[in-house]
């Protein structure tokens, strides 16, 4: 619908320029008519920069696939990969009713019933059209480039939002700006198949529908925003930023007194229809009318029949007096009943409270105390300011100089994205992985001041030699003349405008480059192969998470079952094809604290939970040989919290010495003796893993390990990678006298 | 004389048969090996060899030092069986040692291990793998001052006659064993860890282990009915073991003798020995109380076929056929306490199967209404009987989208509320539009 009415613009700007080209016949008309007028100039600029920003920002994506290899990438994007590529083979009703026996033994998972299927689903209907098209392409390649293709429509996205909020100019910077921003990339990059990929798109989508609707006043806009969010539901969890930002963003135009038709029409109908539609998402299903994180928008319509309401009394009634009078009782009613009906909903268990995520979003201190599992996963951490300095460069110190424009120019519009960059900068701080939700905003934002800065500095410039040219009576606005008029009298204007734009294009230039430079460097890795630089400053590739997944493959019984921390769960059952006990899907506390029980006990005690739930294979990942440090002996104190938060006989400070985690001489003893050590550190102490250091030094931690005479009873070793980066035991079966 | 090509040829095609004769289709043991501290003992435990004989085993008797002792060769297994009368050899011959003899017993072959006082070290350390501590003097014997077999000479009260056995007719035979059975040997107690080992034979409450010929200094560290004087282990994968302080109550001489236990006046003709020893020899060469489960079926009620997948609330049925080794083939086992667990993480459903007494057991029940992977668990044990563990995984699966039921009496309200509503909206347009 966007470039339709971009298309319905460029034909009238065509219309305007023929006619007076009718009139002189004379001239040659080939040549006439290849010379463009500047609006068709203007047009074509556009439509070569926004096609040259879109090619962009997919090949700059693919650094990853030229560094590595065209694979998919880290946790998630396994399990995501793994569905789609059963979707296409076995259809979308077996994909909606799959019950996965492979995943969460013995409990199994309910996959159609558990996730967003809005990403396998685009992917398996880009696989279908390329194979109706005769593109005889594998599944994972399309898998692969899925993020990078929508990475490029959300540049288009940007530059009609961008458009929709101040001019096309911005919308081609927050276009550029938002192709090649490192906090989209750093989850967009080719491989990176996650919800995330797709969902950033349908976010931002969402939302111009949605300004677009509210600046309209059309239901056919709105009606777009609703199949945008119901996309966007498909499609990632995020949703529930805007179910919950529209609202706020109504509530703040309410408070503000811009209540109009036109934002009644948008959000009731986006509110109505996308809530209908999210419901046929069985992971949503009745949450928009059921859970407290919903109910916000629920309470913003029913005050937007209460507003429409009131309008329509004070248009009955010409007395304001009265009015006033009938203003407070219905507010008090309707306050009243709201809240008895909130109350109500709530104690009765039919309003389900706030989620532990949401609370750890409004509150960050929240998931530390109360979930573990939350707190556990290192995309759940406060960010730092680094990373937003990694992640945003200029746009961090354009993001206020937007903001100033934009109460500038105050529109609904406006408050929109100003409201929208503030709240998800907020989440961004709070959560590493929120980075991703600011970037839309922080890149239109920041395109708004860009825009308007250079802007204002090439009015100056041209002005000046427009008036050294005499006026040729063509200024572009009343302001802009009169500015300039009124900005001669300062010396060196026309010097320091050229200065200050030289100054925003180097500053532009630093950010291309930075940005070039963190995908290349930082965000291409697939973190299941992992590169690091041998002693001569050569590339050392290490591909263990894939030999030992293929071992598992090929040389365990089809029916296996192995135990690992969660992290991996997804990829063995991707990769190794076996049955997990606990994944990614972190759905059950209990089942996960259980296997972090296990791990954290002695062995004898770990073997009797494992028997009990029919473990065949341990899988533990080590960093000690490499210096790979996010192995499971750092993420220990995560299984041991997570369990203790369960089963109490677990405790955190069995594990610790003086409250500081170690693992040499001086580690507490039960940290010795607990079954992650000694599968960890099994047999690592005959190993020299560096030069000059003693046998058993961890070059993760940077110490000699405490135990080197690990023996096991229970366990066996099966496999141990070529990099000892994954070691699998075989649980043995109990002893055959005894 | 025609008939000696055939008999050749079926001896030729039973060949096979006869050397893969320890199987899972027929497990009793064929061939044994015998290991003896003295081959004198060939003679003197004559009877016991020969009721093995006759009961058509193939014995090997050698030295236990003798060099060319092998168990396997070439990875397979040349014996089914091994007896180890050597109650005192230290080191045993050939390369055989204490980790060949258990690996023996864990690949599920059988053993029979007789001690006699100053057994060696070796014995010592083959019956405490298996579960049994023998007294740890080893100059010391059970001594009974109050159940000792009568004799002409006023003894020791070393021989003991012992009617403590073990109320178990899968493992003794089913005719009742009337004399004592005469034991002259060490005593043994069982380790508590192990849950695995039987007693077959006890000592009475008034028997101790001492050193009878110097005084009693200290408290004896076994006593009364801790004392065990034969025991029986089945391990985990029903290789059975046999375990006892005596080699003497395997001789002609015990076999032989008559028996007259002290304070009774019962004096029996010929000791329990024999029948004791051979009951129990039939029992240990898995000739007796040996099982086997076959045919696992399980299909929704009114299928035939098995699926790979069930849905929660169906009906189905399970069966399972059980048999019991009779020593020369497969006989139906008849019992009315085997049970199937439907089972995830704990037993959903416990059903105890009915059986047709043809060896067909079957049940039939209702999934539960809870989706994951269950399994069907057979876990059959019951004392002498190998042990049968069964299980089966199979996921429970909910409904699909399309498996509910699509018109619900209670919602007709709510089909009635939103096509009125539609109606409503409809008669409202209309009216509105084309009513000015």
């Amino acid at each position: 619908m966007a470039g339709k009415a971009e298309a319905a613009n460029g034909g009238g700007v065509k219309l305007a320029a023929m006619k007076p080209d009718l009139l002189p016949s004379n001239t040659p008309f080939f040549f006439r008519s290849l010379k463009l007028k500047t609006k068709q100039q203007e047009l074509l600029i556009r439509v070569v920069v926004l096609g040259l920003v879109y090619i962009l920002a997919f090949i700059t994506r693919l650094f990853s696939v030229l560094r590595y290899e065209s694979m998919i990438h880290e946790f998630d994007p396994y399990f995501n990969y793994r569905t789609t590529l059963y979707l296409t083979e076995k259809g979308f009703y077996e994909f909606w009713n799959w019950f996965d026996s492979e995943s969460w033994y013995p409990l199994g998972r309910i996959i159609g019933g558990t996730l967003y299927p809005g990403l396998m689903v685009t992917a398996a209907i880009i696989y279908w059209a390329l194979h109706f098209l005769r593109f005889a392409v594998h599944i994972r390649e399309v898998c692969v480039l899925t993020a990078p293709f929508f990475a490029s429509n959300t540049t288009l996205v940007a530059y009609f939002f961008g458009k929709e909020l101040w001019d096309s100019g911005a919308g081609l910077v927050a276009a550029a700006l938002i192709a090649i921003c490192p906090g989209y990339i750093s989850r967009s990059v080719a491989g990176s198949y996650d919800n995330e990929g797709v969902a950033i798109f349908a976010l931002l989508l969402t939302f111009y529908l949605f300004v677009k609707a509210v600046n309209t006043g059309s239901l056919a806009w709105a009606l777009a925003s609703a199949f945008g969010y119901f996309y966007m539901v498909s499609a990632w969890g995020g949703y529930v930023f805007i179910i919950n930002l529209i609202p706020l963003y109504v509530l703040v135009l309410l408070i503000t007194g811009r209540y109009s038709m036109r934002l009644y029409v948008a959000y009731n109908c986006m509110y109505v229809l996308g809530m209908l539609l999210a419901m046929q998402i069985r992971f949503v299903g009745f949450q928009h009318v059921q859970s407290g994180e919903h109910m916000a928008a629920m309470g913003v319509f029913f005050l937007m029949q209460v507003f429409y309401f009131l309008d329509w009394v004070k248009y009955l009634l010409d007395d304001p007096k009265l009015f006033h009078a009938f203003l407070r009782v219905t507010v008090t009613c309707a306050i009243g009943v709201g809240a008895v009906a909130l109350g109500v909903g709530t104690a009765s268990g039919y309003i389900s409270p706030w989620t532990g995520r949401f609370y750890s979003l409004l509150d960050p201190t929240y998931a530390k105390d109360h979930i573990p599992i939350i707190a556990s996963v290192s995309e759940h951490q406060p960010t730092a300011w680094s990373s937003f300095m990694f992640d945003f460069h200029i746009l961090l110190f354009l993001f206020p100089a937007g903001l100033y424009f934009c109460f500038k120019r105050l529109s609904d519009a406006t408050i929109f994205i100003v409201m929208y960059g503030l709240t998800s900068m907020y989440f961004a701080g709070v959560m590493v992985r929120l980075i991703l939700v600011a970037t839309p905003a922080l890149c239109l934002i920041s395109a708004i001041a860009v825009s308007a800065t250079i802007k204002n500095l090439m009015h100056l410039v041209r002005a000046k030699t427009k008036v050294v040219q005499s006026v040729t009576g063509k200024g572009t606005s009343a302001k802009a003349s009169s500015k300039a008029s009124l900005d001669q009298s300062l010396p060196f204007q026309r010097n320091g405008a050229i200065a200050l734009l030289l100054g925003a294009f180097y500053l532009l230039s630093r950010y291309a480059i930075h940005c070039t430079w963190v995908t290349s460097e930082a965000y291409s890795s697939p973190s299941i192969v992992l590169a690091a630089r041998g002693a001569y400053g050569n590339r050392v590739i290490f591909d263990d998470y894939r030999e030992a997944y293929f071992w598992l493959r090929k040389n365990t019984p089809p029916d296996a079952k192995i135990m690992s921390w969660w992290d991996y769960g997804y990829q063995i059952t991707a990769m190794g094809n076996r049955t997990v006990i606990v994944d990614n899907n972190t759905w059950n506390n209990t089942h996960i604290a259980t296997v972090g029980r296990a791990m954290s006990s002695y062995e004898d005690e770990a073997y009797e939970i494992m028997r009990s739930l029919d473990v065949d294979y341990v899988l533990v990942v080590f960093g000690g040989v490499t210096g790979y440090s996010s192995d499971d002996i750092n993420k220990f104190l995560w299984m041991v919290r997570i369990g203790g938060g369960v089963f109490p006989v677990i405790k955190e400070p069995d594990y610790l010495v003086n409250g500081e985690y170690r693992v040499d001489k001086g580690a507490a003893p039960k940290m010795l003796n607990c079954l992650m050590y000694k599968l960890s550190y099994y047999r690592f102490g005959e190993l020299t893993t560096e030069y000059g250091k003693p046998p058993g030094y961890d070059r993760a931690r940077g110490v000699e390990i405490g135990n080197k005479d690990v023996k096991l009873e229970y366990l066996e070793e099966a496999f141990t990678t070529s990099n000892w980066i994954v070691r699998i035991y075989k649980v043995k079966p109990p002893n055959n006298r005894w | 004389m025609a008939k000696l090509p055939i008999t050749l040829l079926t001896l030729l095609l039973l060949l096979p048969a006869i050397c893969i004769s320890f199987s899972p289709e027929n497990p009793t043991d064929r061939r044994i090996l015998v290991l003896l501290d003295d081959l004198a003992l060939k003679s003197s435990h004559s009877i016991f060899f020969k009721s093995l004989q006759d009961r058509g085993f193939e014995l090997d008797c050698k030295l236990a030092d003798d060099r060319q002792i092998t168990l396997q060769r070439y990875g397979q297994y040349l014996y089914d069986g091994l007896v180890l009368f050597s109650p005192t050899t230290e080191r045993l011959g050939g390369s055989l040692d204490l980790a060949d003899v258990l690996e023996f017993v864990d690949s599920g072959r059988d053993l029979i291990l007789a001690a006699d006082a100053n057994a060696s070290d070796l014995i010592r350390n083959i019956a405490a793998e298996c579960g049994v501590d023998f007294d740890e003097d080893s100059s010391a014997v059970v001594i009974d001052h109050t159940s000792y077999a009568v004799s002409v000479v006023e003894g020791d009260h070393t021989l003991i006659a012992a009617n403590d056995l073990i109320q178990s007719d899968v493992i003794l035979g089913s005719a009742k064993i009337e004399a004592p059975v005469l034991f002259k040997g060490i005593g043994h107690s069982l380790n508590p860890n192990n849950n695995l080992i039987v007693k077959v034979l006890g000592a009475s409450s008034s028997a101790y282990s001492a050193n009878p010929s110097s005084k009693l200094s200290s408290p004896p560290s076994l006593t009364g009915s801790a004392i065990s004087l034969v025991s029986v282990m089945q391990a985990r994968n029903n290789a059975r073991v046999m375990v006892t302080g005596s080699l003497d109550m395997f001789s002609n001489r015990l076999l032989r003798s008559g028996v007259q236990k002290a304070g009774s006046s019962i004096k029996y003709e010929k000791s329990g020995n024999e029948q004791f020893v051979t009951e129990l020899s039939k029992w240990v060469f898995h000739e007796r109380g040996h099982l086997k489960a076959v045919n696992v079926r399980h299909h929704k009620v009114g299928e035939a076929d098995e699926p790979a997948i069930y849905r929660i609330n169906d009906d189905l049925e399970y069966s399972v056929e059980i048999y019991e080794w009779s020593g020369a083939n497969w006989e139906p086992y008849v019992a009315n306490d085997v049970q199937v667990q439907f089972y995830m993480m704990s037993p959903y459903v416990l059903k105890t199967l009915s059986t047709n007494q043809m060896g067909l057991y079957h049940t039939s029940f209702k999934v539960p209404d809870v989706y994951g992977v269950f399994q069907f668990k057979v876990e059959y044990q019951r004392l002498g009987y190998t042990s049968l563990s069964l299980a089966k995984q199979i996921p429970v699966r909910p409904f699909r989208h399309n498996e509910y039921e699509r018109f619900i009496t209670t919602a007709f309200p709510y089909y009635g509320a939103s096509f009125s509503t539609m109606a409503g909206f409809l008669i409202f347009s209309v009216v509105y539009l084309y009513n000015k």
